[in-house]
């Protein structure tokens, strides 16, 4: 099938962006959404021409590290997708597609495709953890977890780290990514110790970072990847807002 | 037969530093004894972590919660999608609770012989012992394991075990486990104890004076060479499957940390033991830019085969019972569809070379859930396993509640890697190794859900004490600081290599030539080797290496994100490596585990091992000439060598 690309180029961080146009004569319905970039690049690398920027490591929708705005949605038009395992059977012969980086005032661009997600790292060093240092942990089966109560902590737990949240809300908001690390730990007896310190910090670091606050358009649950709930949200304000009130 | 230490020669280069005392009690002996540095004292050292999967994540955040000061490095974005995310089924742990008889000496005994009697006792012993601990940490972590209705923790049973020993958390076991090391790493960064650098690939290794001072990294983002001192180094950085180019591995896995290495000194062990998993997605083209990984805890509902009839043509729901060989069931009748994984990756290769492959390739086999969900019913299934279907649906448009999977052997895991001691130290003192990149634990071949539970063990309980011993052992006059004329030099040598490559005119992309090398690689050094193919790889690969230094291309400049100079440093050392693994699996002339010498084999095609000769671990020293083979020999006096058998 024939491919054709509006692929946003930007040389660095402050240097201005814009749309440039491509066409992959030999791409495969077979072919996963960046192995077409890959085909795409050898064919730039050969005209010596610059080949487009772009992350990905596993390839298989778990690491976190892809993300596009592949027709204007965040991970492209298949549901509960990562880039990296939307495949071209998804698209039409003569087909254009237009690729943009995860945009948020809180990721700038590095390069071309590739945006700058490290303030999700500090938002987990906020308080996105467990205070339990190695060798200090008792008997794993010590304090029993209901099954329900650890399926959905697995639910939130799933989350990847892309970011498309984020790209895809309005407001450029990571409340989804805050909340299902929030939602994950609240389901667990082991999360409960601090567990109204994390939310007050998780929440505040996200603003620090310049992230925009949640107004309900769950944009972002509609993009997810790995389809997490913006339950989460809503527990995570509510735990917030009484944190704020018992001050 | 039992092979005692004294019968044979030790290498005067290798001293394994196995303690003295009874298996059981080596560890116990040697923490009872060990050096400690006083908490004063850790804060004076600089401890530099290269890679932040399950060993690096757990090594930082304990070393920097004991007090040491941490830097670590990884070569994403973010520490948090190191390559062990994406570990699917399970990790291991003796802890018996379905009372199924296990013990900490049938998770070592089970290791050792699936690892095919090429491991090192008193590590793998270790290994189990405290595999325990490391359940209990994750779980206090807020790791989301599996669990039953009455709260208990869930157990699954994996191949090479006739025991649920296998703990898991759907089938994102990996990421669970990396993001509770990683939560407690940013525990540790927020904490001001460990300085996290994302985006840094290290180039090189420093050494002077015989010993480790520290390591030279690129910054991804600006591509500034940048110089970090340290009274240790711990390598983190994975396995070298990539070598391959189509792997299971991500694409930023490489060998170039671990290769910088060797060539600074440390031995590279067993180079040509590489894994190859049963159950991956067959290649579909030649754009294919890497293999997806089907976990093998598949195996336990999942019944693989093939037509009975090569011309059977039939779609696999219309093919009857009595057409279907289910050839790993009748081979291996107790272990079934459970054997570990180099023997189903043979099998299945067996069945396609003769000619009963399936699918548009030929090159796959049927993994069948049809009987398990008449017997247990759609939904468990579902609950078991709905994240790898939903996966595989997306990959190959195929309902596998519908139809039964096409699987195939890809590369997956490499069970050799820098050689170390017991301590985990390579032969430069100051250099440790930890999980995959070294090659301790799993001999000629790894056991699933046994990966997850070594990095982890490494990382959370070995390290801690062991560089201890060695840090204890430095004096005061020994500071290391990045003024040291051997970080300028080095640094330079890092420059000159990345100015050749982007000033080569060339005219073959950096892909192009890793393609070439994984053809060569898996054609020649895959799941069967012989002596001519060999031989002449070695000979093919030298050629590709001439041809890479005359014939590559990368665009752009070196102040910049420049994935393909990325990928162009690395190919170039994978090529050097491809060169060792061939030599090393042309030395040993005997088949174990996942390699696999056509000459050495049962009448009836099992791997025939020589004990006699190659009960050791080669280690290959760098030199300017043909790399020099060290032996240590294994010495085994707690368990029989017998042969492999799951039948």
């Amino acid at each position: 099938m024939i491919i054709n690309l509006r692929i946003w180029r930007q040389e660095g961080p402050d240097s201005p962006g814009k749309l440039a146009d491509y066409t992959v004569r030999e791409a495969s319905e077979h072919m996963s959404f960046l192995e077409l970039l890959d085909v795409l690049n050898e064919q730039l690398l050969a005209d010596g021409d610059d080949p487009v920027e772009f992350d990905s490591d596993c390839r298989e929708g778990i690491c976190g590290s892809c993300g596009l705005m592949v027709a204007g949605i965040a991970h492209g038009p298949q549901k509960r997708t990562a880039v990296c395992q939307l495949h071209m059977r998804s698209f039409k012969d003569g087909d254009t597609i237009t690729v943009e980086p995860f945009r948020a005032h809180a990721f700038p661009v590095i390069r071309d495709l590739v945006v700058d997600r490290s303030a999700f790292d500090r938002i987990i060093a906020a308080h996105g953890y467990v205070s339990v240092t190695t060798g200090s942990a008792p008997d794993a089966n010590a304090i029993p977890i209901p099954k329900d109560a650890a399926e959905e902590a697995m639910d939130y737990a799933a989350c990847i780290g892309c970011g498309a949240c984020v790209a895809a809300c309005p407001n450029g908001s990571a409340s989804l990514f805050t909340a299902a690390k929030i939602a994950h730990l609240a389901q667990l007896p082991q999360g409960q110790v601090e567990a109204s310190q994390r939310v007050m910090a998780m929440v505040d670091q996200m603003d620090v970072e310049g992230f925009g606050d949640c107004s309900n358009y769950t944009e972002c649950e509609a993009v997810c990847p790995k389809g997490i709930s913006v339950d989460g949200i809503a527990s995570m304000r509510r735990a917030y807002m009484k944190g704020v009130l018992s001050g | 037969m039992t092979i005692s230490a004294s019968d044979l020669s030790h290498s005067s280069r290798l001293n394994a530093k196995v303690p003295a005392g009874r298996l059981q009690e080596k560890w116990d002996a040697y923490k009872n004894s060990v050096s400690l540095v006083s908490p004063a004292n850790k804060r004076s050292h600089r401890i530099l972590v290269v890679g932040s999967g399950l060993a690096g994540a757990s090594a930082a955040a304990t070393l920097a919660g004991l007090g040491y000061k941490v830097t670590c490095f990884c070569i994403q974005d973010s520490a948090r999608r190191a390559h062990s995310i994406a570990a699917q089924g399970g990790i291991n742990a003796a802890k018996n609770y379905p009372n199924d008889g296990d013990t900490v000496w049938r998770l070592f005994y089970d290791t050792i012989k699936g690892g095919d009697y090429r491991s090192r006792e008193a590590n793998v012993y270790r290994l189990a012992q405290v595999s325990n601990n490391i359940i209990d940490q994750a779980v206090a972590q807020g790791v989301p394991f599996a669990r039953e209705y009455g709260g208990v923790l869930s157990n699954r049973s994996f191949g090479g075990a006739q025991v649920s020993r296998t703990f898991y958390a759907r089938g994102q076991t990996g990421q669970q486990l990396l993001l509770g090391a990683y939560q407690a790493l940013s525990h540790q960064i927020a904490a001001g104890r460990v300085t996290m650098l994302p985006r840094r690939e290290m180039i090189d290794l420093v050494v002077d004076n015989g010993r480790t001072q520290g390591l030279i990294t690129r910054n991804l983002i600006t591509g500034e060479l940048e110089r970090y001192a340290g009274d240790a180094v711990l390598l983190c950085t994975g396995g070298y499957g990539n070598a391959y180019y189509l792997s299971t591995n991500a694409k930023n896995s490489n060998v170039t940390a671990a290769w910088r290495c060797y060539k600074r000194g440390a031995f590279f062990a067993n180079p040509c033991y590489t894994q190859i998993h049963p159950t991956c997605i067959p290649v579909s083209g030649e754009y294919q830019s890497k293999l997806t990984l089907m976990s093998e805890s598949l195996r336990n509902d999942g019944r693989v085969w093939v037509p009975k009839d090569p011309e059977d043509m039939r779609a696999p729901e219309m093919i009857p019972e009595d057409g279907r060989d289910y050839y790993l069931e009748r081979r291996y009748p107790s272990f079934g569809n459970l054997v570990p994984r180099d023997v189903a990756s043979r099998a299945a290769k067996k069945e396609c070379d003769a000619g009963r492959g399936v699918g548009d390739t030929r090159l796959a086999v049927y993994l069948d859930f049809a009987d398990s969900i008449r017997r247990l019913g759609e939904q468990t299934i579902r609950e078991r396993y709905g994240n790898l279907f939903e996966m595989y649906e997306r990959i190959t448009g195929d309902n596998p509640y519908k139809t039964p999977m096409r699987i195939y052997p890809a590369v997956h895991y490499t069970m050799g890697g820098l050689w170390v001691d017991y301590e985990l130290q390579s032969t430069v003192p100051g250099l440790f190794v930890l999980g995959e990149a070294n090659f301790s634990d799993h001999g000629a071949n790894r056991l699933g859900a046994s990966a997850l539970m070594q990095g982890l063990a490494d990382g959370y309980f070995v390290i801690p004490y062991t560089l201890g011993a060695y840090l204890a052992g430095t004096r005061q006059s020994d500071q290391v600081s990045t003024t040291n004329g051997a970080f300028a030099a080095v640094e330079e040598e890092a420059g000159t290599r990345i100015d050749r490559i982007l000033n080569n005119d060339g005219d073959k992309s950096p892909i192009q030539f890793h393609r070439e090398l994984g053809r060569l690689l898996w054609d020649h050094v895959g799941m069967a080797r012989d002596r001519t193919g060999l031989e002449s790889s070695i000979h093919a690969i030298e050629n590709l290496r001439e041809e890479f230094w005359e014939r590559v291309r990368v665009p752009g400049t070196a102040d910049r994100y420049n994935k393909n100079l990325e990928f162009a440093g690395r190919v170039a050392d994978f090529i050097e490596l491809g060169s060792l693994m061939a030599r090393d699996a042309l030395r040993r002339e005997e088949s174990c585990g996942g390699h696999f010498r056509e000459e050495y084999q049962t009448p009836e095609g099992e791997a025939a091992r020589n004990d006699e000769a190659f009960a050791d671990v080669a280690a290959w020293e760098h030199t300017d000439g043909d790399p020099a083979l060290h032996l240590e020999q294994l010495s085994f006096e707690n368990v029989h060598l017998s042969k492999r058998s799951y039948k």
